[in-house]
């Protein structure tokens, strides 16, 4: 991040965000100044240089990402924008083996966004950070006209790196017949809690945006041999299925009955017609690893907060690169991707 | 009578040949999402019939719409799904791409917000649906009238079920009643259809279990042919004389006139259209009969129960959920989409 004027720190800010904020003057410093450099201090985010310069560590691969964030509404129930581009970014790290080390913040600021409401997303994203273990090591700032001028937002680029070591092949191609999948907690909560406030819906349900670091730690820590592993995010567990059969040649078949969803989440399904197989989560994984090592699995993801409802919903057989689903009254089907736009953006 | 006891009759059925048909696309969703025709004797067929309004809309109904969405003054306002649906020169969604503004809702009693914050615009509403969703619409007129709200018209596209499941009634032998249109119009006019086609009518919920009891019952009253029948199996939302509100509701908005269905052309009386009194409210939704199908499709006949949507020949080639070629394969609630989502290697 970069600071012109050493003295902005000493203005008041203003109490909207406006032109000037994205200019890359004095507004901009005291933008950078009174929000950003006190909530995500750390040493590689100090000297506010044009790039962070971080220590690679020896004998590992690297591992970047990025994603983008322009969910509405900003704040909902269990989360906001800001915790959902930090979560996000770690899962994807975490699913490809990596330890989430850095990540980076890009800002696209709507003229008229509340300054109170910008702080508390950033506020969100430390302390997010904070839980996932990683540093937010720079970032960037924009102003832009807002898109409805009756709600000013914000939209947030994060891109992240993590370092795996040498030895770890965490990709679809590795499933085989004869493993097990399992899904690490209540399927579609932040979809419908996103879709809840939209429509004004009143209900319990609430966002499950969580970083996984724990949990994938204590995975990796015990030695299990992770085959493959995805965050369900848009698209919902039907659609990364789908691509697991489909890399890896092989059948997969669930269980209605054992997929974890909550009975509040069924409820919001069943009014709307949704299927929570479709439904993205913002905190929740889909592993796939040996069957024999599947109670090992689901032991240590239930003692993470964010996977105690983890569960063995299938398994990986020879047969057409497809899912099959038996339902919970005993019929058999096809699981199909998810086609078109289907429902609204959600993260 | 429990679940596993009808599941394995249903499974065992080893007497006539069936062919019991669904008029409500709540349930034709709920039975594929169930896995239904996997539990059932390759003697029962279960059929999709003419139940999704979006599928049933001509294409004059959507170039009008289009033509509408090309008037900066205008904003459209739509359920999702209309919008991929093709009208002769393009759909809803190339004319967004093309700068027209058309927005989703979720209810359409945020269209009341939308306008009253913006009088500059017209807010066309498309208002396709049955006798269920008459009531909503009427539901937003009577807001319009209340707030003085005059910058909201309607693109009415409305139909009523009994007629157009006479005009497909040959050649089966059992209806799911439509669920959601019994709610509001209550059992009467089913129980009525049923002696005067002689076939029997089974009124559904929407839960697998629910689906089962009442595809185990149609079966066991079709079993025996030439047979009418009439049971109300979802009489904790379905009552005799339906939601007599939502009626009233209706009546004092709508009247009824003819309307066209997509492959079954015009049937008499079976459409509902704004009352001339408030035709201010009215975006132009009478004669709109015109129905143009893209080259080889064969939606029509889909929609009437007569084609397979496997025997199309453009399912799953040239027509798939990601590419829709009709109607059909558009909605979430329709035959072929349904179809998709089952079939192996499409």
């Amino acid at each position: 991040m970069r600071r012109d004027c050493p003295l902005a720190v000493l203005n008041i800010m203003a109490d909207k965000i406006n032109k000037t904020h994205g200019a890359g003057g004095s507004a901009t410093s005291e933008l950078i100044d009174s929000i950003f450099r006190e909530a995500f201090s750390n040493e590689y985010l100090e000297p506010l240089s044009d790039s962070a310069v971080l220590p690679l560590p020896a004998g590992k691969k690297l591992a970047f990402t990025t994603d983008s964030y322009v969910v509405r509404p900003i704040f909902f129930p269990g989360g906001d924008i800001g915790r959902l581009a930090v979560c996000g970014t770690v899962n994807d790290l975490l699913m490809s083996g990596a330890d989430p080390a850095y990540i980076t913040a890009g800002y696209i600021l709507e003229e008229g966004f509340d300054t109170d409401d910008l702080k508390k997303v950033v506020a969100s994203m430390a302390d997010t950070a904070k839980e996932a273990g990683v540093q937010i090591v720079t970032g960037d700032t924009k102003v832009i006209e807002p898109a409805d001028i009756k709600e000013p937002g914000l939209l947030i680029n994060t891109a992240g790196v993590g370092f795996i070591d040498e030895d770890i092949d965490i990709s679809p191609a590795r499933i085989k017949p004869g493993d097990a999948v399992i899904v690490s907690g209540n399927l579609g909560d932040h979809h419908a809690a996103i879709l809840g406030c939209r429509m004004s819906v009143k209900n319990n349900i609430v966002s499950d945006a969580a970083p996984l670091t724990q949990m994938i730690s204590g995975l990796k820590d015990a030695g299990l041999d992770i085959h493959a592993m995805r965050d369900v995010t848009r698209g919902g567990l039907a659609t990364i299925l789908n691509e697991f059969a489909s890399s890896a040649g092989a059948h997969i078949r669930i269980e209605e009955s054992s997929l974890p969803v909550s009975e509040e989440v069924k409820g919001f399904c069943g009014i709307l017609g949704l299927d929570p197989l479709y439904m993205g989560n913002e905190g929740k994984c889909v592993i796939i690893l040996p069957d024999e090592e599947k109670e090992k699995a689901v032991e240590i993801m239930r003692k993470s907060p964010y996977g105690q409802n983890a569960s063995v919903t299938g398994s990986v057989s020879c047969g057409t690169p497809d899912v099959t689903m038996r339902t919970a009254i005993g019929g058999e089907k096809i699981v199909s991707p998810l086609y078109g736009e289907g429902l609204p953006r959600i993260c | 009578m429990n679940l596993s006891e009808a599941a394995n009759f249903l499974k065992n059925y080893n007497g006539r040949e069936l062919r019991l048909m669904e008029v409500c696309g709540t349930h034709t969703a709920g039975i594929v999402q169930n896995g239904i025709p996997s539990m059932l004797s390759d003697r029962i067929h279960l059929i999709t019939g003419p139940g999704c309004p979006v599928c049933v809309t001509v294409t004059d109904y959507i170039d009008r719409l289009i033509n509408l969405a090309k008037d900066p003054a205008n904003i459209i306002v739509t359920f999702g799904d209309l919008m991929r649906v093709p009208g002769s020169a393009g759909s809803l969604t190339q004319a967004k791409a093309s700068g027209a503004d058309i927005r989703y809702v979720y209810s359409p009693a945020e269209i009341l917000k939308l306008a009253k914050e913006d009088p500059g615009h017209t807010y066309i509403f498309a208002a396709v649906g049955f006798e269920t969703t008459a009531p909503v619409y009427a539901a937003l007129l009577s807001g319009a009238l209340e707030e003085k709200i005059e910058n909201i018209k309607l693109l009415t596209s409305l139909k009523t079920m009994p007629q157009a499941i006479r005009r497909v009634s040959d050649g089966i032998d059992g209806f799911l009643a439509p669920g959601h249109v019994a709610v509001i119009t209550g059992t009467e006019e089913y129980r009525q259809l049923a002696s005067e086609l002689e076939v029997p009518f089974v009124v559904s919920g929407f839960k697998g279990e629910e689906l089962i009891a009442s595809i185990y019952a149609l079966t066991r009253l079709a079993e025996r042919e030439g047979k009418a029948g009439f049971i109300n199996l979802y009489p904790q939302a379905v009552k005799e004389k339906g939601n007599e509100a939502a009626k009233a509701a209706t009546e004092s908005f709508f009247e009824k006139g003819d309307a066209a269905w997509r492959g079954m052309g015009i049937i008499p009386d079976s459409g509902l259209y704004i009352r001339s009194e408030y035709k201010k409210y009215d975006a132009g939704s009478h004669d709109l009969a015109g129905d143009s199908e893209p080259e080889g499709c064969r939606c029509r006949e889909v929609i009437t129960g007569k084609l397979p949507s496997c025997d199309c020949p453009l399912f799953g080639t040239v027509c798939t959920p990601e590419h829709p070629v009709g109607a059909c394969m558009v909605s979430q609630e329709g035959a072929c989409f349904n179809s998709a989502k089952t079939t192996k290697n499409y």
